[in-house]
């Protein structure tokens, strides 16, 4: 069966909440039921109908097109099915998203995968800050799934992240890591200043180093950890780019020690 | 008693009977298979029965590098006890004190199931603070720093319901040295067979037992009627013309896998034939009222 597909038929005036188009909230409804829901932030209505061309198709499996970055909160909660959109979206992609995939052909703005907890969101182009950290006033950020972000990502990637995965292929802004209670990022190229700024537990990977290294981090030496090969056999089929990083002799830098102190940052390459 | 006869060899109209176990599998890993093996046997040695080891644990295969997690080189380990909980006792002691110490190596669930043993979440205090926990996938692991670096392993490992303990042959021959012939080709044979082991030294018993003894407090007592030296002195269970008598026991992960052990035992010591090997095969029972499984040797003729 054909995705239910979404075509957006211009650039809407206002930002739009795209959180009621998941499955599992749309599964079931009759075109007209869906063409009614409504997706302002602002006094102005608007609904699905006046601003998507509706293709109809199997609701497990939505195709948003012609996206472009005033669609906000794509994929909110989803707990199973597949998301795919082709263009750029706005905030919160995947926010609190619980199950199934999410795919976005472009680049997302900021708090993407905010505080996910299961499934795979892959964002094929960049992400800007905080992405998969906590809201404001949130105790914690992401804490289970599966991020791939094929380019490059903002500052603050993986803030107060809980557990879960977090591969970013390209380069990272300034913080990256910061404040983590625990679980696994890996950034693929270089790092932006202070990377796992006041990190309790978790992991942090860079495969090209970081601008500034913070003098609470203290080196551990060059290993190869077996622990590394099968984390490395887990993210392969995801990304290459990152099973063969983790591969390498790595070398291991233990801190935040101005806080815990019980996480970690491997270095790829010596900078 | 009737008596079959398969190429030369007797094989008694009777039947082995089993008993309900707990089990688990472990998969042990390290840098070469001289060391993957050296943790599994130590692991499982002095576990031969659950009568004085607490369990019975063996290697039921080598495993290349394609079947490990970690892609090393690798051996699967069996485990049986009568209870989850001495299951678990079994388990935490024997990982803690023979896989974590041997260099190199790493421990992780061989079977998938419901109801879990703790493995890693029972050996991550020995991290004193310094372990880490991971979850890659579905898969939860802990890494505990030792003095060679680290030791990985899956957080719980599961428990099957489903495994039998006490499956076994009878091997009489005439000498000592045919005897001993048949029932190595027997062990070798049932080695080969997936989710079994055979949990005595080298997988063959010596000193088959009965239950009970004449002496207050000792639960199992030597199996007179099969000692050859008591032929005449006891109600026996040999013939005249048999001068020795080995005896294999063998534990499944299933019900199927201790019967095709059985049969794979039973086909090598026929192929070796009386001569050479045994020239009859019995099983060991208990009138069948004990336990719930029951293997007739008829029924696994080759």
């Amino acid at each position: 069966m054909k995705p239910l597909t979404f075509t957006l038929r211009q650039r809407p005036d206002q930002r739009l909440d795209l959180s009621p188009l998941v499955p599992h909230l749309i599964s079931g409804r009759t075109t007209a039921q869906i063409e009614r829901i409504e997706l302002q932030t602002t006094r102005r209505r608007v609904s699905v109908g006046d601003i998507f061309r509706l293709r109809i198709g199997d609701a497990d499996r939505i195709r948003i097109e012609e996206s472009c970055d005033r669609l906000d909160r794509i994929g909110y909660a989803m707990t199973g099915g597949e998301i795919f959109v082709d263009g750029d979206v706005g905030v919160q992609a995947g926010r609190l998203m619980a199950g199934g995939s999410m795919t976005v052909r472009g680049n997302t703005g900021p708090w993407a995968a905010s505080g996910m907890k299961g499934g795979l969101l892959e964002i094929l182009g960049a992400t800007d800050a905080f992405l998969a950290a906590p809201l404001a006033g949130e105790m914690v950020g992401m804490r289970g799934g599966l991020v791939i972000v094929r380019g490059r990502a903002g500052e603050r990637a993986g803030d107060r992240m809980r557990r879960g995965t977090i591969v970013i292929e390209g380069e990272a802004g300034a913080y990256a890591g910061s404040r983590m209670i625990a679980g696994s990022l890996i950034v693929g190229r270089k790092a932006g200043p202070l990377p796992g700024f006041l990190m309790k537990r978790g992991s942090i990977v860079l495969g090209d180093g970081c601008a500034v290294m913070s003098p609470t981090f203290v080196d551990c030496g060059y290993h190869e950890l077996l622990a590394m090969r099968l984390w490395a056999g887990i993210v392969d089929p995801h990304s290459k780019k990152a099973a063969a990083l983790l591969r390498r002799p790595l070398q291991r830098l233990a801190g935040d020690m101005a806080v815990l102190g019980k996480g970690e940052i491997f270095i790829g390459s010596r900078n | 008693m009737r008596v079959l006869t398969v190429k030369g060899v007797r094989i008694d109209n009777t039947f082995a009977e089993a008993f309900g176990m707990r089990a688990t599998a472990l998969t042990i890993t390290a840098d070469t298979a001289r060391w993957a093996r050296q943790a599994a046997v130590t692991m499982t040695g002095f576990a031969t029965s659950v009568i004085g080891c607490g369990c019975e644990a063996g290697i039921d295969c080598e495993l290349t590098v394609k079947q490990t997690p970690d892609r090393r080189p690798g051996v699967r380990v069996l485990v049986f006890a009568t209870s989850t909980a001495e299951l678990q006792r079994q388990l935490q002691t024997r990982v803690a004190q023979c896989v974590l110490t041997s260099p190199g190596s790493a421990c992780y669930a061989g079977i998938e199931g419901e109801e879990a043993l703790k493995l890693g979440n029972a050996l991550r205090y020995f991290g004193d603070g310094w372990q880490v926990s991971k979850r890659f996938g579905a898969k939860h692991f802990w890494r505990i720093p030792v003095m060679d670096g680290e030791f990985v392993c899956e957080a719980t490992a599961a428990v099957t319901k489903r495994a039998v303990g006490g499956g076994n042959l009878i091997i009489i021959g005439r000498t000592s040295q045919t005897t001993r012939a048949a029932a190595e080709a027997a062990a070798a044979a049932i080695a080969r067979v997936p989710d079994v082991i055979a949990p005595f030294p080298g997988g063959i018993a010596r000193s088959g037992s009965k239950v009970g003894s004449k002496y207050k407090g000792v639960p199992a007592s030597t199996n007179d009627a099969y000692c050859p030296t008591l032929r005449g002195a006891v109600k026996t269970s040999l013939d005249a013309d048999a001068g020795s008598v080995l005896e294999i026991v063998i534990d499944g992960l299933t019900s199927e896998a201790v019967a095709a052990a059985m049969r794979a035992g039973i086909a090598a010591i026929v192929k070796l034939g009386p001569k050479r090997g045994a020239m009859r095969i019995s099983a060991g029972n208990y009138g069948g009222k004990l336990g719930p499984h029951h293997y007739h040797l008829r029924d696994l003729l080759p």
